[in-house]
Formats: C-alpha cells, sequence, structure tokens
C-alpha cells in the first residue's frame, strides 16, 4: 500500500527521526492559514501517490502566507501523470547545506533487507543507480540478527566526513532500520536527507510503502489509506476479496488465480485482442464474490465480451457457474459471456450453464478466442 | 523417486480441525499420502477419520514419526507454525497459508538456512509426486506418475499446464508450487537443483511471473549446472508497472521484473519459452522425442529390458492407445530411432508397456 509524504512523515516521527513540521490543507486558504501558523517561509507540497512532484510543478517555496494561498491554488487540481492532487502539506522551509539519500527495501534474491545510502541525494536514486552505481553504498542486514550500531556507522561515514553529522546520521539510520521492520514496510525512503546550515540532519522527503500482508497488525495504519477516484473499483473488489487491476481492453477477464489470471490476459493478447482487466477470484468459491467481478467489470464500457477462465481445485465450478447465473440474471449484461470450466465439479457447474443460456468453452484457448470472436474486435 | 516428497514422507497437518486443514487432510489421505497427526493447540487426544491430534508438532513427531508438515493456519499464525515445525525436528514444511508479512519471512527463510529445514511456500499449492504422496492442495487426478519435474510460482496455472501435460500422456515426476510471496523458503533453483540430480526426472518446466529476478537467477543456474532440457513459461507479458497482480511478489517495479526481461534470459540460455500454456506441452514432448532418439542413438544394441522399463513413464491409461501401439513390431518399441513424428513415438514407447502386459 502506498501512502502519502505527510503520512510516512507521522510515521517516521513515531521512531524518533527528525522531520520538518508541517500540516496538511485541503483549500488554498487551509494552505494560507497554515503558512500564518508556522511563523516562517514554507514549502507547499502536492500529495499524491506518485514521484517526480517537484518536476511537474507541485512543490513550490513560498515566502510569505499570501504566496502559500496561490501556490495551493494552482497545485491542488492540478494532474500528476494521471493523479488529480487534492491536498497539500504545508511544512516550514529549510535551508540546506547538503542533501543525502537513504532507503531501505527487501533484496528479493538474497532474502535480506539492504540498505542504500548516497551522498548523491535528492534527484532521482534509479537515475544514480544507473550511471553511476558505485556512488550507492549498500548494506545487508542480517534479519535475525537486526542492524548493529557499527554497521550504521560505517554507513554514515561513507556520505559524511564530519563527525557530529554522520553521528546524528548513523542514529536516523538506526531508527529507519526499526520502522522499516516494525511497520512492517516494503519500502522506506529519505530523499532527500539533508544537512542544515546549523548542521542538523533532518529528513526532508518521506517515502513508506506498506507490505499489505503485514496491516491486519496495523489497524492505525489502514486508516493511511486514500483512494483515487480511478482505483475505487481496486477498492471495492480488496474489500469483497478478490484482486483486481483495471486495464484500458476491451475483453473482460475472470479468472481463479493470479498465474492463471496474467496468462489468460496474456493469452488475450496472443489471440488479437486487449484484456481490460485483471481479476483474481481467489481460491474461494463463493458465488457472490463472482456477482461483485461481474458488477466491476460490467461498470467498465470498454468491455465488449467477457471471459470466464476457471480451473477448479479448491474452487467449486458448481459455486462458479451459479454466480455466474446470479449476476446474469441480476444485471442482465448487454455484452456476451464466454465461460470456461475444468476442474472440481464441472459437469454440475457446465449443466448450470446450459440452464441458464449461458456460452461454454472446452479449453482456455477455445474461451479466449470465442471471447474475441464475440467483442468483434479481433 | 521425485523430489521432496516422497514414500519415505509422513506428513503432520498444522491446523487439521480448520476448514481448509480438514478438508485436505481427508483429500490427501485419499490421494494415498501418509498422514500420520494433526496439530491443533486444545484439540490433542482427539482425531479425525483416524488420524490422531496432538497439542504440539514436537509431541507428534514423538509418537509418529513425522517428517514433514503441511501448515493450513491462518496468515497470523502462520510464522509461529514454520518454527514450531522446524524446531520439532520436520525436515521438510510445506505452508499452503497466503498472507504472511515479508519481513517476518526474511527471520523466518534465514533461521530455516541455518537449521537445514526446506520450506516450500508460504501462498503455495504444495508439492505432488504423482501416484506416491501429495502434500497440498492441489486436485490429485489431473497429475499422472512420469518423467518431467514441474516447479512454478503459481497455483491454478501450475495445473493448467500440468493438465495439458497429462492429456498428452506426458507423466510429471514431482510438481511443486514454490509460491506467490516476494520471500518464500525455496527458489527455482534449489527445485532445479533437485530435478537435475533426481533420476526419475527427464525434462523440467519451469512456469515463472514478473516480479523479482528469481526466472533470472534461474537462467544463470540452469547454464551453469542443468544439463536436462528445461522448457518456461512466463506469465504477465501484459501486466501493468507497478500494480500487484494478485501474488504479492508478482509486481514490476523501478521498471524490472519484467516479463520480455525474464523470456530474454531464458532464452538466452537456450530455454525455450512457450507462447501460451498450451505450448508447455508441445515443446516438452518436443525435447522429450529429441531426448530419446539421442538415447536410443547410444544405444544402438539396446538391451529391451531398460527400454520397455522406461516406458513406464509414458503409462497408457485408455484403451485407445493401446490398440494404436498394437500393429506396431516389438522391436520397434526398443527403436524409438524409427519413429519420425513426436505422436508415434508416445505411441510407441507406449506399446513397450503394452507389450508387457501383454506378457
Amino acid at each position: 500500500m502506498k501512502i502519502h509524504e505527510y503520512q510516512a512523515k507521522e510515521i517516521f516521527a513515531s521512531f524518533g527521526i527528525p522531520v520538518p513540521k508541517g500540516k496538511i490543507a485541503f483549500s488554498a486558504d487551509e494552505a494560507r492559514n497554515l503558512a500564518t501558523e508556522i511563523g516562517k517561509p514554507v514549502m507547499v507540497k502536492a500529495q499524491v501517490h506518485v514521484g517526480g512532484r517537484g518536476k511537474a510543478g507541485g512543490i513550490k517555496y513560498c515566502a510569505t502566507p499570501d504566496e502559500a494561498y496561490s501556490n495551493a491554488e494552482n497545485i491542488i487540481g492540478m494532474n500528476i501523470k494521471g493523479l488529480i492532487v487534492r491536498k497539500v502539506l504545508v511544512t516550514e522551509a529549510t535551508d540546506i547545506s547538503h542533501e543525502a539519500y537513504v532507503g531501505i527495501i527487501v533484496d528479493r534474491s538474497a532474502k535480506k533487507p539492504v540498505i542504500m545510502v548516497s551522498a548523491e541525494g535528492g534527484i532521482d536514486i534509479e537515475e544514480v543507480a544507473a550511471k553511476t552505481p558505485e556512488k550507492i553504498h549498500k548494506l545487508h542486514v542480517d534479519p535475525i540478527l537486526g542492524i548493529k550500531s557499527y554497521q550504521a556507522r560505517q554507513l554514515a561515514y561513507k556520505v559524511y566526513s564530519d563527525p557530529e553529522t554522520a553521528k546524528q546520521a548513523a542514529g536516523i539510520i538506526l531508527k529507519l532500520y526499526r520502522c522499516f521492520m516494525e511497520a512492517d514496510a516494503s519500502l522506506v525512503e529519505i530523499n532527500p536527507l539533508v544537512t542544515t546550515p546549523s548542521g542538523k540532519v533532518v529528513a526532508l522527503d518521506a517515502k513508506v510503502n506498506l507490505d499489505d500482508n503485514g496491516l491486519y497488525r496495523h489497524p492505525d495504519y489502514e486508516k493511511l489509506r486514500d483512494v483515487a477516484p480511478q482505483e475505487e473499483s481496486e477498492n471495492e473488489a480488496r474489500e469483497a476479496g478478490l484482486s483486481f487491476v483495471g486495464l484500458s481492453g476491451n475483453i473482460g477477464c475472470v479468472v481463479n488465480g493470479a498465474g492463471l489470471a496474467m496468462a489468460t490476459m496474456d493469452l488475450v493478447k496472443h489471440y488479437g485482442g486487449e484484456p481490460a482487466n485483471f481479476l483474481d477470484i481467489g481460491g474461494s468459491s463463493n458465488p457472490d464474490k463472482v456477482v461483485t467481478a461481474m458488477r466491476i467489470i460490467l461498470r467498465d464500457p470498454n468491455v465488449k465480451a467477457i471471459l470466464f477462465n476457471i480451473f477448479g481445485g479448491i474452487t467449486r465450478c458448481d459455486d462458479v457457474a451459479n454466480g455466474i447465473a446470479k449476476a446474469v440474471s441480476e444485471f442482465r449484461p448487454s455484452v456476451p459471456i464466454v465461460v470456461r470450466l475444468t476442474g472440481t465439479n464441472e459437469t454440475e457447474g457446465r449443466a448450470i450453464l446450459a440452464e441458464a443460456q449461458i456460452q461454454g468453452a472446452e479449453t482456455m484457448v477455445e474461451v479466449v478466442t470465442k471471447a474475441i470472436a464475440l467483442a468483434g474486435v479481433a | 523417486m521425485g523430489i521432496f516428497v516422497d514414500k519415505k514422507t509422513r506428513v503432520v497437518v498444522q491446523g487439521i480441525t480448520g476448514r481448509d486443514g480438514s478438508f485436505h487432510a481427508r483429500q490427501m489421505k485419499e490421494y494415498g499420502t501418509a498422514v500420520v497427526a494433526g496439530v491443533t493447540p486444545g484439540k490433542g487426544g482427539t482425531g479425525l477419520e483416524g488420524i490422531p491430534i496432538f497439542n504440539s508438532v514436537a509431541e507428534a513427531v514423538e509418537k509418529t514419526k513425522a517428517n514433514t508438515s503441511v501448515i493450513y493456519v491462518p496468515a497470523s499464525a502462520a510464522v509461529d507454525a514454520i518454527y514450531e515445525a522446524a524446531d520439532a525436528g520436520i525436515q521438510v514444511i510445506v505452508c499452503i497459508s497466503e498472507g504472511v508479512p515479508a519481513n517476518d519471512m526474511l527471520k523466518v527463510y534465514n533461521y530455516l538456512k541455518i537449521k537445514g529445514v526446506r520450506l516450500i511456500g508460504p501462498n503455495c499449492p504444495g508439492v505432488i509426486t504423482p501416484g506416491v504422496t501429495k502434500v497440498g492442495i492441489m486436485p490429485g487426478q489431473i497429475h499422472k506418475k512420469g518423467s518431467v519435474g514441474v516447479v512454478s510460482r503459481s497455483g491454478t496455472l501450475t495445473y493448467e499446464i500440468v493438465y495439458n501435460l497429462t492429456a498428452k500422456k506426458i507423466g510429471q515426476s514431482t510438481c511443486i508450487g514454490i509460491g506467490g510471496d516476494p520471500i518464500i523458503g525455496t527458489n527455482f533453483i534449489d527445485c532445479l537443483k533437485e530435478f537435475q540430480d533426481d533420476p526419475q526426472t527427464e525434462a523440467i518446466v519451469v512456469i515463472g511471473e514478473i516480479g523479482g529476478s528469481d526466472e533470472e537467477d534461474a537462467a544463470a543456474f540452469i547454464k551453469k549446472y542443468v544439463t536436462k532440457p528445461v522448457v518456461g513459461f512466463i506469465a504477465g507479458l501484459t501486466a501493468p508497472a507497478d500494480k500487484r497482480m494478485g501474488h504479492a511478489g508478482a509486481i514490476i517495479s523501478g521498471g524490472t521484473g519484467t516479463a520480455p526481461e525474464k523470456i530474454k534470459a531464458f532464452e538466452a540460455v537456450g530455454v525455450p519459452v512457450a507462447q501460451t500454456p498450451a505450448e508447455v506441452a508441445d515443446l516438452i514432448e518436443k525435447k522429450l522425442v529429441a531426448l530419446y532418439k539421442k538415447k536410443s542413438a547410444k544405444k544402438v544394441i539396446a538391451k529391451p529390458k531398460p527400454a520397455a522399463k522406461k516406458s513406464v513413464k509414458a503409462k497408457p491409461n485408455t484403451k485407445k492407445v493401446i490398440r494404436k501401439a498394437a500393429p506396431a513390431k516389438k522391436a520397434k518399441a526398443t527403436k524409438p530411432a524409427k519413429v519420425k513424428k513426436s505422436k508415434p513415438l508416445v505411441t510407441s514407447r507406449s506399446s513397450g508397456k503394452a507389450r508387457l502386459k501383454k506378457k
């Protein structure tokens, strides 16, 4: 789950990582009031789940509360990479004498968290990694032992020569590691980690991605979920226990299992169609899930045909067939539907479909090619 | 034979009284798996269809000599269940549970590495050595005993591919679903090594998907170590970037982990990648035909016995094949080199079995 910078900064602060003071504003008026309250020059920062906000004009320096007003007015409603800005962070402006980078992610091959630091902060770290990888220092941490103070010091001295600055940075690295593990993050990043002219080390920006699988033990983080309008279907699916990702194609796909769902989308493309979505109904075969799946897909005006590709294991084909029959009688869809059922209780499932006069297909290839033909898109 | 699970496998089911646990304990037993114990804390002393239930894995191991565990507990209890099994002396742990936090798995993985315990999963369908034992949730009846090793990050996609193999009468030595999470106990490389060393396995299918670099690592390992033919499949060519595609591990992030990269890595080491799931069986058939031709060329004066023995793997289970095979001359069964097309080869190998039966 992605969260906003201001939310990430709240999490950082709860682990003792120094962050500049700031508050969230939903309107230009609120931004002016907050700037007045802070009583110093401020930054107004767009809060959207995407990188490159600065380049897009979503981050502005404001010397006065009136400037905060006008900048916030410009930024709220701005479209950054397809996402509309609905709120801004108003935060005290910080003088900068140095910018560094600190980040922690999981190294999937090494099966360890890896801490990355670089003296080249404030810019796109992926660009640094691609062009000058030697400027990024990495440390794999043994997750059983956790990070040791000396390791944090070693990393800090790669970036800072001044002992006092290095000491502060090492402290931040230790806290950031704790935050990464305890918050069940899949990524934590400070870019830039700045040194002020007075020698204070502060996290000027904050990025935290949370592991969805860890959210059950952080009910307070679940509240941080901010659903963009175009993600509403994904959210509705998630709440119903489905996994859905919307795409721009014309063949709706309902499949059980993530791998089979991806392979089905690929097969649609292979035979000249375009998948409208990824949808995995999961292992359980509750007919209501199928109804929700249909409701979500039918909402998409681009969809010209819907295919079901079900390989029954734990999922029972008759349950899915019942769900399809129920959804068809409830929604009376105008687009054609083709269903492939194989595996557990397939005979019962096919009988239900036949009674409801829903088209069947024997194989995965057949269901895909039939759906494309019926959609008349290839 | 086969890998990870075989006839010596004695299974303890953790979470046996739960909905999934009890259902699959029955299914496994029905398949022929030696399900020797169940564990549900607080339900010790009871039983499920003759399977004794214990309060702890340690007690189950002590009383029943269980050596393999399969975990069906909720995600919030799964990590504890894995540690419990490992500390009780279980050698192979199969964790079916979905939703285990990745940062917990980092600790689990590194702990089990020290202990020398094999973990398969989490978030996986399990392992099956067809005709011998099944430890997991896959439908047993779609599998067929044979010589193709299958390893996959997916569940139902694996069933689809196995179904196609079996339909072509190509049996499997062992099928493993390693799981769809970013941190899993057993990776492609671990399975590839075991399959390479397993005498029953003649060819290998690797079913990958977007996210991470396990397929790239597998390709490098194949180049270095694997001499048996390998066929690949990668799901997720149409997946958008930065979106989790169902599996926690199936995500293209920072522009890496894409399907084209993985396909390229496989093809660079001579592993053909099927364009559709159904094509996997075709490619494997071609590989096996080539392999048998090579083998029979080596054994010009082939003894009929080993050839007949090998044909067990392509055991015909329909009369049609036997009938088809019947006109084949006995001698032909040991001379597959004469066979031109791929299909008749399978038939001719089947004829060996048919002949054996008639004897």
